[in-house]
């Protein structure tokens, strides 16, 4: 059943009615239903706004989105969560951000450093543990390349310094150290956190190696940026831009590495995955080096095609040549693939609630399969991802900004999905309403579904949930209506 | 006087984007577009108007400036 733009609206003010009137009237601006006209979104829905009080929010918070998502997955850093223990130790190693190397070598992505803050170093300030803690990283760790701080929210309430131990420090150990002043108060959500991470590694990190021109550059050398290399989502796109003859520079920050951050600006294009976390290191990167940068999505043949040729645009012949080869070499495999789980999926109803990017990039994939995205929102998206995404959607599909957990479960028991697409937060509750989920920020635990290799996994997961023979079973046996059989034992 | 990014997009219009709002408009009318000078009063998409300091000759894109709001 697919609703007109009527039906939804309707069902956004039937949802809407258990609010009080002030908070109904703040959330209404939040929801709407798709218009694939509208080019801007700034009139007809509102995001990026503070959560009300006394709604479930799927948030979460500055810290998450700089020591988390963007600085998280840099791996030849350690990056230490200054204050409690407890936000370094929750965020270590949950995200599956793929890594090569060794640990305590060349890796120390998954190590949680922490300053542990007790009361006394709230109440006298904790510069002095930080400084010690640098030197003793050091000590330990010598082959770390740079060492970031990642400020928890007690740092900046007690107002501590960590500019000036970070520019201290950094000359006592001759490395970069970073300070990131993501105090989790900041802004509404982990897209402030995002950031701020982009503007440390701005000021702190790039420039670091302007003067050092050793690195010799080809002119087919690109950047990933925005692929946080989830269940190695960015090797699956590595390995498409190096068939069509492109040298893959850098990677941002998936299996990434300081000096790969440095030596981005001899790159001749960047290629921006996740728009929301990473548009701001590629607004800079484009005025300060002159590097364009271009979004592209490798969600799905059809979507990955038409990016591998935007892509090839930008360059000579060959590559546009080489593009055109690869999407060729790849399409029976695709075929075969469409082939055999369209008929299992065909007509499948989708909904989807994930952060800031994939609610609109992976429709393709989806829709690959044939199946139909009837809901699609985002926790922390701003307007711009909100103009983005009109276009991809069908009209009418119901649009929700930073949905709160009673909208959420009361949408879907009234659209009835076929699948629900969120995080781990969403996973259970839709499980016990006998509803198929996917966690689609790390990917349930599967991955990667980037690139041509990754659909064949994305094609597979998405049928073994949506027809696990589980759902069938999700009604007690005495509620199940008697079948033939028992009716004939019964009579 | 807030921060701001110029740019040309993809379809080649100049766009501002206000780095602390992150928020991005086209610009629809610009004073001084031509050779002599190039900035002055800009009017973006959304209706509203900012001014610019007119640069003698037109600049390198993207520049960041701080711009006056109207």
């Amino acid at each position: 059943m697919t609703m007109n733009r009527q039906e939804t609206e309707q069902l956004i003010q039937e949802v809407l009615e258990v609010y009080p009137e002030a908070t109904g009237k703040q959330r209404a601006k939040h929801l709407m239903a798709n218009d694939p006209t509208i080019e801007k979104s700034s009139k007809c829905i509102v995001a990026n706004k503070k959560a009300l009080p006394g709604v479930m929010t799927a948030r979460g918070c500055a810290y998450a989105g700089a020591k988390g998502v963007v600085w998280g997955p840099v791996k030849d850093v350690a990056n230490i969560s200054h204050g409690p223990v407890g936000c370094g130790q929750f965020s270590r190693a949950g995200r599956r951000n793929y890594i090569t190397g060794h640990s305590g070598v060349n890796v120390f992505a998954d190590m949680n450093f922490t300053s542990d803050f007790q009361e006394k170093d709230v109440v006298f300030g904790g510069d002095k543990k930080l400084a010690k803690l640098i030197a003793e990283i050091d000590t330990l760790f010598p082959l770390v390349k740079g060492i970031t701080v990642q400020s928890e929210c007690p740092i900046g309430l007690i107002g501590d310094d960590i500019e000036a131990v970070a520019k201290k420090s950094a000359k006592d150990i001759g490395k970069t150290v970073v300070p990131v002043r993501c105090e989790g108060f900041r802004g509404v959500s982990q897209s402030l956190g995002h950031h701020v991470a982009n503007d440390s590694l701005r000021d702190w990190v790039l420039h670091n190696r302007d003067d050092d021109d050793s690195f010799e550059s080809t002119p087919y050398d690109v950047a990933i940026t925005g692929d946080y290399n989830i269940g190695g989502d960015a090797w699956s796109s590595r390995v498409l831009m190096e068939e069509i003859g492109l040298r893959v520079i850098a990677q941002w920050s998936g299996d990434g590495s300081m000096p790969e951050m440095q030596t981005t600006r001899h790159a001749k294009l960047n290629l921006l995955h996740c728009y929301r976390s990473m548009n701001y290191i590629s607004r800079h990167l484009e005025e300060k080096y002159g590097i364009p940068y271009l979004e592209y999505n490798f969600f799905g043949p059809t979507q990955i095609a038409t990016s591998l040729r935007k892509i090839a645009s930008f360059f000579d012949e060959t590559i546009q040549e080489n593009a055109e080869r690869a999407i060729a070499r790849h399409q029976p495999t695709m075929e075969a693939i469409i082939a055999k789980y369209r008929p299992r999926l065909e007509g499948k109803r989708v909904m989807l609630f994930v952060g800031g990017l994939r609610p609109r990039h992976i429709i393709g994939a989806y829709e690959d399969l044939g199946m139909e995205i009837i809901g699609a929102g985002y926790e922390f998206a701003h307007n711009d991802d909100y103009d983005r995404t009109f276009k991809e959607l069908q009209d009418g599909a119901l649009i929700y900004d930073d949905a709160t957990s009673f909208e959420l479960e009361a949408f879907v028991e009234r659209l009835k999905p076929d699948l629900i697409g969120s995080g781990i937060k969403e996973k259970y509750v839709f499980h016990k309403m006998g509803i198929p989920f996917r966690q689609m920020h790390s990917w349930d635990y599967s991955g990667p579904y980037h690139g041509y290799d990754g659909f064949a996994i994305f094609a597979r997961d998405m049928d073994m949930t949506i027809n696990n023979p589980c759902w069938k079973n999700m009604q007690a046996p005495w509620k199940q209506p008697m079948n033939a059989e028992a009716a004939r034992a019964a009579a | 006087m807030p921060n701001v990014m110029l740019r040309n997009n993809a379809a080649g219009e100049l766009v501002l984007y206000i780095t602390k709002k992150d928020h991005e408009e086209t610009v629809v009318s610009l004073e001084h577009a031509g050779p002599g000078a190039w900035g002055g009063e800009m009017q973006l998409s959304d209706g509203s108007r900012f001014y610019l300091e007119p640069f003698a000759q037109t600049p390198k894109l993207p520049l960041s400036v701080r711009v006056k709001r109207l």
